[in-house]
């Protein structure tokens, strides 16, 4: 790219005033009969920013998507873009382009044709569609391979035609619907880095859908948790998976160990978590609030917080004894199953090295954190 | 396995014998020198060179193209859009008119003969080109709509929705993705349509009037002198173009995507 030029996809092209949000969602309800799909749903996408909406299937976010989309429309609340209320605006004179999930390319059309399809529609001169197409071929990496037919793509290939599709026509939000999820392990991965880069040069505001935690957790600026229409929580990746609003959100972003018990007597700064299970002591917690003594609760804890030690470790942490399980060798980590009660297995993690050949299956075991990285879920 | 495939072979062949033997024995005669059919009397193209000359078998020859031209194109026209409509109904509605549609090619074309006449009687409509060729377009809608509804249902509702997305208006959608993709369909409703009408008997039988005899028809009356070598040539012609359009047809649609 030409170093005197402007980049040829950037966002203050179509800012309108920096202040104000690119989407702002308020309140929108959606009815599928006696199904309320999207329940009361509200959050704002900063612009430049990568939104995604992550949730199991059937939580209401691929309806959230369309609804930008203008292929389904709000019972209830509002949806503006940039300022502007999107209610009954049909999708074609809506500034948002959706990436479908199964990329949705014509089939009769090439690839300069698939990709020039919005410009054409917008009546732009077949000088300025060569230009702006090449552009975009080139953002993806597919220059050269104008005259194929979708049919003669990879699924990699197809999925950058798709996304070149939508970016040429430099909408104000970029829409993906599971953008990723029809590629293979390796491709995936490879097109999740790709995809962030692409994002970040053109300076795309993104809404992604898609129920691959990981993926969000490695794309995203802020993801939103969605569950049964309702949108649970709303934060960086960091906040959504460290700090989860709910035992949900905390199983849905990654293995959430879980104890439960009941809130015993202050001990100091922190209080006393005593477990269900009376065979194990009472465990140091440390959070916000003035739950009484009594209160029954749940401690969850994620695996990469718990160290693990053959011997009982001589520290005033919270330590929890058990007895190895499963020993599960996944290449660069080890991951235990470890009996911490009768029916009750907490997952950790070690660097697979020398020292993680220590523990094997049936050895007792003591497992201990700092109280500061347990969290509290009060029924 | 081997065994019962020696006995399946055997059984298809006759069936097959059954099925085109008679057409065959049709195209030999064609080439039969003999007046008087059933003896063999050497090969020659004169039966051939004779339709040429036979003026009123010209006429018919062009009444028959001229209906089957005007009646395809209306089948095609109206048959299309039916279908198009009928996708936007509530699933129970479609059914319904599915069903309707299906009544045509059930009931017998007699019985669609007769009604057609009665039809025209009572409005007064001179029965001539025009009736016949309005029967027709009656009996290929129900064709043509049943198969660009079948290819219709193949298109992925994200390739319209990715073209509004894009900016297209509805007819754009229409002119740049739904019309693209059902074109092979189209084109294979066009010859089937154009085919059947162009060999049907009964249906024109009750709706022409004088003048307005077409290939099949003057068939029918020249064998009523007697079957000549002549009908033999016609009939293996006519045997040719159908065969060649119902081919077309199906190479068309076997080449959807």
């Amino acid at each position: 790219m030409a170093t005197s030029s402007t980049p040829p996809f950037t966002a203050s092209e179509q800012s309108l005033s920096s202040t104000l949000p690119t989407i702002d969602i308020r309140g929108i309800v959606r009815r599928h009969g006696a199904v309320t799909a999207v329940d009361r749903v509200s959050f704002q996408v900063r612009r430049g920013e990568f939104f995604s909406i992550l949730g199991p299937s059937g939580a209401g976010k691929t309806s959230v998507l369309r609804m930008l989309a203008g292929f389904e429309d709000p019972d209830e609340g509002d949806l503006l873009i940039d300022g502007q209320s999107m209610l009954g605006v049909p999708p074609n004179r809506r500034p948002v382009n959706l990436v479908f999930q199964s990329y949705a390319l014509f089939p009769h059309l090439t690839v300069f044709e698939n990709v020039a399809f919005g410009l054409k529609m917008r009546r732009v001169s077949s000088a300025l569609v060569d230009e702006q197409v090449r552009q975009a071929l080139t953002m993806v990496k597919l220059l050269g391979k104008e005259t194929r037919m979708p049919a003669q793509l990879s699924g990699g290939e197809q999925q950058r035609v798709a996304l070149a599709r939508a970016l040429v026509n430099k909408p104000a939000v970029v829409l993906l619907d599971e953008p990723l999820a029809a590629l293979d392990q390796q491709l995936r991965q490879a097109m999740q880095v790709e995809l962030k880069s692409i994002q970040e040069r053109a300076g795309l505001t993104c809404v992604c859908v898609t129920h691959h935690q990981e993926e969000a957790m490695m794309m995203s600026d802020r993801i939103a948790v969605m569950h049964q229409g309702r949108m649970w929580q709303v934060g960086s990746p960091r906040e959504v998976y460290e700090r989860p609003c709910n035992l949900f959100v905390s199983r849905f972003l990654g293995v959430s160990n879980e104890l439960p018990g009941t809130i015993d007597v202050s001990s100091g700064e922190d209080r006393l978590f005593q477990p269900a299970d009376n065979e194990q002591a009472p465990l140091r917690v440390r959070f916000v609030g003035t739950e009484q003594a009594g209160r029954s609760a749940t401690l969850s804890l994620r695996p990469e917080h718990i160290r693990m030690a053959q011997e009982r470790p001589s520290t005033s942490d919270p330590v929890l004894s058990g007895e190895i399980e499963k020993v599960l060798f996944a290449g660069s980590d080890t991951k235990y199953l470890v009996r911490v009660g009768h029916d009750r297995f907490w997952e950790t993690r070690m660097t697979s090295n020398a020292s993680s050949s220590l523990f094997s299956v049936g050895d007792p075991v003591f497992l201990h954190w700092s109280p500061t990285d347990a969290r509290l879920y009060f029924e | 396995m081997r065994r019962g495939s020696t006995g399946l072979s055997l059984v298809s062949g006759l069936a097959m014998l059954f099925l085109y033997g008679p057409i065959l024995v049709l195209v030999l005669y064609s080439f039969n020198a003999a007046h008087l059919s059933t003896a063999w009397r050497g090969t020659t193209l004169k039966w051939y060179a004779a339709l040429w000359h036979d003026e009123a078998l010209l006429a018919a020859t062009a009444n028959s193209l001229l209906i089957a031209v005007i009646s395809t194109l209306g089948a095609t026209v109206l048959g299309g859009l039916m279908a198009l409509g009928m996708e936007r109904m509530p699933l129970r509605r479609q059914q319904i008119i599915e069903s309707g549609l299906a009544l045509p090619l059930v009931i017998p074309e007699v019985m669609m003969g007769v009604a057609l006449m009665l039809l025209f009687v009572t409005l007064k409509m001179p029965l001539g080109l025009t009736t016949v060729m309005l029967g027709h377009i009656v009996f290929n809608i129900p064709l043509v709509t049943i198969m660009i509804r079948a290819r219709l249902r193949k298109l992925d509702p994200a390739l319209r929705e990715a073209a509004a997305d894009l900016g297209a208006d509805s007819w754009q959608v229409f002119r740049h993705v739904t019309l693209p993709f059902l074109r092979p369909a189209i084109w294979g409703a066009v010859l089937v349509a154009f085919t059947v009408s162009l060999d049907d008997f009964l249906v024109t039988f009750f709706t022409a009037g004088p003048g307005a005899t077409t290939l099949p028809l003057k068939v029918y009356s020249m064998i009523k002198s007697g079957v000549t070598p002549e009908i033999n040539a016609l009939s293996a012609l006519l045997l040719v173009i159908s065969m060649a359009c119902v081919a077309v047809s199906l190479h068309l649609q076997r080449r959807e995507v």
